[in-house]
């Protein structure tokens, strides 16, 4: 009990402490992005405008919240050598899994709120454009009948908000706590900053690639030894990270199945657990 | 490296392996629900740039396409017909669930860019005017044909496809196909029916096959029953001089529209 409360006081700690580095900053281009998309958006038709609003939108929440979760995560271990905070804190009996939780729910908390915070700021913006077409359309078709208003109503809220929106912004969230989770690991046997962040940057593209570098290796294709054995490197050591773009389909109106979001969100936890357990692995023999 | 280094590897390794059948399952699963369908091949690469193919290969497939988008509609606005064409064939690729894209590329091409082309000041034989002008139209089919086949499971391309044949092609037949099929989908609007029939009207051999279908939309009840449809239905029962005791429409008034 006393370590867990020593966990969530090294948790508040660091989200504290992120949002004091001024993180949220971030959110202020993003607002500009979005209301200046939807403003530079009105020459289009305005299915063009709602389509391009939540793929930009979605598209710059995947980029942040991956940036914040790398660069925040590679960061803190070591700042805290460096400022020897982490020599005090690991004199007390705190065990140095205990640390690293502390740290990975201090991060995940920030994206939690990161997250929720442009997720707003993105339903609002297309409320309110949703809004001013409706507006538009209603004067429009003032003198039409009312079967054809409730038509061209319903074109209009079919082309904005789509419930298979928060699923994605799920997805988002889980993709993000994930690279957390996985910059976490590097650090834990990094020795720089910058290496940690090329490492996490450079398994980010590779985890993009690792469906297909599974499908190469499984499917059996008579290619040389070696081409496989790399194949089977990149499946086996590489988190799969294109399962979590269901975005690029969610905008475009393709429904998810509730078991499709809950596999894809187990996997995302699964793989958070097992970084963890990782970094805590090979973090508690690293000389300090 | 110490043992822990090299236990965590291991561990990695047994994780990756283990994680294999639910990899591929989820994988199937995604597909089956028409996600993560889009290929991404060398062709898309020479298109887009290497910058371009490594962000959509990093999961930024829709703000490409977005961002794409607006390019093909600078385009637009200097009528560079070619260039729209290979931005759309591009934005296409790179979202192909995305109806918007398919419906409005078509609708460039078939009807801004096919006008264009029959205007062309610069072409002084109308018989190349007019064979730029069917090439267009072709490339606004064969966007909404492609666009049916990447999303099988929604009616609106079928519907704009029929609207390109009826208006731009003037093949009724084909036409009332495709509203047709655009019908059968549960969430077709009630429309897409009553275009079927009034294609099927036009469609040389098919008019009793068409008076049929009609009949059975308008006793469906007052929502298929609009005046196009009772003018129709009307016309069709002296064309194919139905008897006065089975015609449907003895009792209705006749209808201005």
């Amino acid at each position: 009990m006393k370590s867990a409360g020593a966990t969530l006081a090294i948790a508040r700690n660091t989200f504290t402490e992120l949002v004091r580095q001024k993180v949220f900053f971030f959110l202020l281009i993003f607002a500009l992005l979005i209301i200046g998309n939807s403003a530079f958006m009105a020459k289009f038709s305005f299915q063009e405008q709602f389509q391009m609003l939540k793929d930009i939108s979605l598209g710059a929440m995947s980029v942040f919240t991956s940036l914040i979760a790398i660069l925040a995560t590679a960061n803190f271990l070591p700042k805290d050598m460096e400022d020897r905070t982490i020599y005090t804190l690991l004199a007390k009996p705190v065990p140095r899994y205990r640390y690293l939780l502390g740290k990975l729910l201090g991060i995940i908390t920030l994206l939690g709120c990161a997250t929720l915070l442009m997720s707003a700021l993105f339903l609002a913006t297309l409320w309110l454009r949703e809004n001013t077409v409706l507006a538009e359309t209603r004067s429009q078709m003032a003198g039409g009948s009312t079967g054809e208003l409730a038509l061209a109503v319903k074109e209009v809220t079919d082309a904005t908000f789509n419930i298979n929106l928060l699923p994605g912004i799920a997805i988002i969230f889980i993709k993000s706590a994930l690279l957390a989770s996985l910059t976490l690991f590097i650090s834990s046997f990094a020795t720089s900053s910058i290496f940690t962040i090329l490492m996490a940057a450079a398994l980010y593209f590779i985890g993009h690639l690792q469906s297909t570098a599974r499908e190469y290796w499984l499917s059996g294709v008579d290619v040389e030894w070696w081409s496989r054995l790399l194949a089977a490197a990149v499946a086996l050591l590489f988190p799969d990270l294109q399962a979590f773009n269901l975005t690029d389909d969610i905008i475009a109106g393709t429904a998810v199945p509730l078991t499709l979001f809950l596999n894809t969100a187990g996997l995302g936890i699964l793989y958070v657990a097992v970084y963890f357990t990782l970094a805590a692995l090979v973090f508690s023999g690293r000389e300090l | 490296m110490n043992r822990r280094k090299i236990a965590a590897l291991g561990l990695l390794c047994v994780f990756g392996a283990a994680l294999l059948p639910f990899q591929s399952m989820l994988q199937r699963e995604a597909q089956a629900a028409h996600f993560q369908k889009t290929t991404l091949s060398i062709n898309l690469r020479e298109r887009i740039g290497q910058a371009g193919f490594l962000a959509a290969l990093s999961g930024f497939r829709s703000p490409l396409a977005a961002l794409l988008w607006i390019q093909a509609h600078t385009a637009w606005e200097n009528t560079e017909w070619g260039r729209m064409a290979g931005l759309f064939e591009t934005v296409t690729t790179l979202q192909p669930r995305s109806l918007p894209y398919w419906d409005m590329a078509a609708w460039h091409m078939a009807w801004n860019a096919s006008i264009a082309a029959l205007q062309n000041e610069k072409q002084a034989s109308e018989a190349l005017r007019i064979r730029a002008q069917r090439a267009y139209i072709q490339l606004g089919r064969d966007f909404l044909e492609r666009g049916i086949l990447n999303n099988p499971d929604r009616p609106q391309l079928h519907l704009q496809l029929g609207v390109l044949l009826r208006d731009k092609v003037e093949d009724h037949c084909a036409a009332a196909e495709e509203f047709l099929k655009a019908s059968k989908y549960p969430d077709a609007p009630a429309y897409a029916a009553r275009f079927a029939g009034y294609e099927m009207a036009k469609c040389p051999g098919r008019e009793r096959e068409a008076y049929d279908y009609l009949r059975k939309l308008y006793e469906e009840g007052e929502k298929q029953r609009l005046p196009s449809l009772i003018n129709l239905l009307r016309q069709m029962e002296n064309k194919l001089d139905i008897p006065a005791s089975d015609r449907v429409l003895s009792e209705v008034p006749n209808s201005e529209h």
